[in-house]
């Protein structure tokens, strides 16, 4: 095979990627977690026979490298986005192999959250794929002397129609190289009925991995003489250390000594907490040194930290007047002269991602540079934040994603990456970083605690003609600035001031909340306790109405047509016009839903009731009827669950099939079981027994899934499921029960 | 010096006998397919089986290994073709993956022991294993499959690969 650098490099597919960075240099396994060299790398399919652009390499012998720039943790876009590239390729998806990319800007963006690896690559991926394709068939072509529309790609070959003479991909691997690079308009994409993957439920490359246990995740991965590390943190967020002592740490079979991480100074960031680190010849070890340690921390303002007090001073300030973030007609007046009004209050607390593979990293700093192997959705952040901590730059971090034990936003926050840079550099070898269970969920950057007032103006029909919505939380803007008090646009986007609803005075506020402890994003972020508010409080307007909910709700969205929001309101980063708020998708999916769930026609023994929610995030629209069935010691049992989807074009039904009846689950356990709580700024569960997540016997039996067929863009599909999961359940359980849940989760509300 | 089997291979340890079996497997062993989870007896990532019944490795001291058997994921089935594998294949189980070493295991326990689980006796087998993604109805689907086709075919070995 050609060396890379002997070959020009080619810049052409610029309009595909920002950035045409490239290192040149030593060869690694694609897979190889181990025995990682310090040499700068370059991909397998930078370094193919042909290298089109950064995500696409072919060899000459055949073989398709496609780079999967994305991480993987569980929504198999590892899988499915490359399927994208080699549908409109042609190519034999048998002989193509996946490489996971390092991180990288040439990439674009690898933060794998906002569910948006298939909406913002998938136009990316297939014009790499038809770009590639046409110029296979003109090397074809020139090859046979023949005119290049009499050839086509089909299967790994380019076949000259007339005579049915064929060459392989590989064989015109070199020829192809030299084409001149068309331009966008000369592009031509395959008709979804010629589809060969796309469309397909194809197995994940990763499946049989996770079947046999050769499935390498954060905490597998390994480099050559390599230790372990525990850390301790102050129990209080922003407490320093002030003393310690090691010496009976160090007394432990296997521990090898202490090192101090700096306390954590400026903005949180991505930033190490701070604290102190056992190195040890094993995970054990350095467990069991931890223990040993005694530790002393200043006392952090945050020391103050109450769960319940908080809740008192969030509701207050809800009850007050507040900043406008949305405001059509005029509500105060609206609601003086109103019938009726219905008032509501809602409050849902901090939550922890806790994913079942917990934060985990190896790290070696060596020669000024970093290679790292992480269970990261961030491999860039990976590489900004160990440069910073360790004052280096950043293209001497190189960072290996493996596969990940779950994400749900906690892995794009790269903290523990750069603690184990940060030790390996004060010992001198490779060091591992294994969250515990414990650290997990008493360190997390958390999902934020929030309340919710809702007021309505009712007119004699019991329909509102004034709305009035306030929240207040503490906004991960504070993450980033400690001195954000006020939610960011990104998190008003998520279910406040995009609220569908046709009322013809409606108002929304959001009030101030400072931060305790380190807020984050966790799946389906501020549209959790925004669209548990405003779809329960609907809800409650419809039991006042007396009327059927399905019914009051596709009153309150109107007739189908476009809702057009100011410049304001952010739609994710996409135009209104690609993708609009869109009242007749919304009544599709809760009609679908309803219909499939029998809807005023199941007949339910007492104690057992259907709920309904519908709402669009990640600019995906999703329907809700959950069906609840309360014991009489209170116990909620959920039997089914029907979820209708319009995701515009999917890629692979199965995967988003999977995607919300996993958001089914996610759902249940914020809706009946989790939370976190704060008490003298100590963060008060640590396990699986006093963070309950659902367990089999508590996750709903069957969550049916129904997707719409559609050819709108593709929207986003891990985390839209989850929100109308959860007042889908809280009015099932109102409908049930009738006691009315206002404050998440239900626990033993019930009882 | 404790002796123990493997995946159907002789071991000897002699480090710390309270060390749990999770850390043996995972970092002396390379068997990495064990997951730890919770530490603490919660989450059923760690679930292995000892002398062919289901236990949590990350409480069980290698100690309580001695002169027993030890069966990992690695050693469920030299193809990773046990009838429930191949239920998982069929349902496209995982989503991130990562607890279902510890789902295959239980379930594989389960079955050895009932041949046909109805699914009350699934759900009391599998409710210590906690998946994040919510894989559950499919693990359920799976485990009765597989259970069906094992009651036409022959029982396969949990004992390990040989």
């Amino acid at each position: 095979m050609q060396k890379i650098d002997a070959l020009p490099r080619r810049t052409f597919l610029a309009h595909l990627v920002s950035s045409s960075a490239f290192l040149i240099g030593a060869r690694a396994g694609v897979l190889d977690f181990t025995g990682a060299t310090t040499a700068e790398r370059v991909s397998d399919a930078d370094q193919a026979a042909w290298n089109p652009n950064v995500y696409l390499g072919i060899e000459t012998d055949g073989r398709v490298i496609l780079i999967m720039h994305r991480s993987e943790m569980g929504t198999g876009s590892r899988s499915v986005l490359p399927m994208v590239l080699a549908e409109e390729l042609n190519a034999d998806w048998r002989r193509v192999t996946l490489e996971q990319a390092i991180g990288d800007p040439k990439y674009g963006s690898q933060n794998t959250d906002g569910s948006c690896s298939i909406r913002d690559f998938y136009d990316t991926f297939r014009e790499a794929g038809a770009t590639a394709r046409l110029m296979l068939e003109r090397a074809a072509a020139q090859r046979w002397s023949v005119p290049a529309a009499e050839c086509r790609a089909e299967n790994h070959a380019v076949v000259h129609g007339p005579s049915r003479r064929q060459l392989g991909f590989g064989e015109l691997a070199l020829l192809a190289r030299q084409q001149p690079v068309p331009k966008k308009e000369e592009l031509t994409f395959k008709s979804r009925a010629d589809y060969r993957y796309v469309g397909k439920n194809l197995p994940t490359a990763d499946q049989d991995s996770f079947l046999n246990g050769k499935a390498i995740f954060g905490v597998d991965a390994s480099m050559p003489g390599m230790v372990h590390a525990s850390i301790e943190r102050s129990p209080v967020f922003g407490g320093k250390l002030k003393s310690f002592d090691d010496r009976a740490a160090k007394a432990v079979k296997g521990v090898i000594g202490t090192v101090t991480i700096p306390d954590l100074r400026g903005p949180t960031m991505f930033q190490p907490l701070g604290g102190v680190a056992v190195l040890a010849t094993s995970t054990w070890a350095a467990a069991k040194g931890r223990e040993k340690l005694a530790v002393e921390w200043t006392e952090s303002p945050n020391v103050a930290y109450d769960s319940s007090t908080f809740k008192a001073s969030l509701i207050e300030t809800v009850r007050q007047p507040q900043k406008v973030v949305r405001n059509v007609g005029d509500v105060d007046a609206a609601l003086a002269r109103a019938t009726r009004t219905h008032e509501a209050l809602y409050y849902a607390p901090h939550l922890a991602h806790a994913p079942m593979e917990p934060v985990a990293a190896v790290a070696e700093y060596k020669d000024g540079k970093v290679v790292c192997y992480a269970n990261t959705q961030n491999p860039q952040a990976v590489q900004d934040t160990v440069a910073q901590a360790l004052g280096i730059d950043k293209k001497n971090v190189e960072c290996h994603v493996t596969l990940l034990g779950g994400g749900f936003g906690r892995k794009s926050k790269p903290d523990y990456v750069a603690e184990a840079a940060l030790l390996s550099k004060s010992v001198g070898k490779p060091v591992k970083v294994t969250w515990s269970r414990e650290d997990d969920i008493r360190f997390d950057y958390y999902h934020t605690v929030a309340a919710m007032y809702l007021k309505a103006g009712l007119d004699e029909k019991g329909k509102p003609n004034a709305w009035l919505q306030r929240v207040a939380y503490p906004s991960i803007g504070t993450t980033f600035n400690p001195a954000a008090t006020h939610a960011e646009a990104f998190e008003m986007m998520m279910g406040w001031n995009d609220v569908p609803f046709d009322i013809p005075h409606h108002r929304a506020e959001n009030g101030p909340a400072k931060n305790h402890v380190r807020i984050g994003w966790l799946r389906a972020v501020a549209n959790v306790y925004q669209a548990f508010a405003i779809h329960s409080f609907v809800d409650e307007l419809a039991t006042l109405a007396k009327r059927d909910s399905v019914e009051y709700l596709l009153d309150l969205l109107g007739p189908a047509r476009l809702v057009r929001l100011g410049s304001d309101y952010i739609n994710h980063g996409k135009s209104q016009d690609e993708y609009p708020l869109d009242i007749g998708r919304y009544r599709h999916v809760l009609q679908l839903a309803a219909e499939k769930a029998g809807w005023g026609k199941k007949r339910l023994p007492p104690g057992r009731a259907l709920g309904v929610a519908v709402h669009r995030s990640f600019l995906t629209y999703v329907a809700v009827v959950a069906e609840v069935e309360v014991d009489t010691s209170g116990r909620v049992r959920i039997p089914s669950m029907e979820i209708a989807v319009d995701a515009g074009t999917t890629i692979n039904p199965d995967r988003v099939k999977s995607q919300f009846e996993g958001a089914g689950v996610f759902g249940t356990s914020i809706a009946l079981m989790s939370a976190i709580t704060a008490k003298q700024g100590v963060i008060q569960q640590s396990n699986f027994h006093d963070y309950r997540v659902a367990r089999i016997n508590e996750a709903p039996t069957q969550v049916n899934v129904h997707l719409v067929e559609s050819t709108a863009p593709p929207a986003g599909v891990g985390e839209p499921g989850v929100p109308p999961v959860i007042p889908a359940i809280c009015n099932a359980i109102a409908a049930a029960t009738g006691k009315r849940i206002r404050e998440l989760p239900v626990g033993r509300q019930l009882a | 010096m404790i002796r123990l089997t493997v995946n159907g291979e002789k071991r000897q340890f002699d480090g710390d006998p309270e060390m749990p079996l999770l850390w043996y497997l995972r970092e002396e062993l390379q068997y990495t397919g064990t997951k730890y989870g919770c530490g603490q007896g919660l989450c059923g990532a760690c679930t292995i089986h000892l002398n062919g019944k289901a236990v949590r490795s990350c409480q069980t001291p290698v100690s309580r290994a001695a002169n027993q058997s030890v069966t990992t994921i690695e050693g469920l089935s030299a193809t990773a073709t046990h009838p429930l594998q191949e239920a998982w294949r069929e349902h496209r189980v995982p989503q991130c993956g990562y607890c279902q070493s510890g789902q295959l295991m239980q379930a594989a326990a389960l079955l050895s022991e009932k041949a046909s689980p109805s699914d009350e006796e699934i759900e009391t087998a599998m409710r210590g294993n906690i998946c994040r993604c919510g894989t559950y109805q499919r693990i359920r689907a799976a485990v009765k499959d597989a259970a069906a086709k094992m009651a036409t075919q022959p029982r396969p070995s949990t004992k390990g690969a040989r």
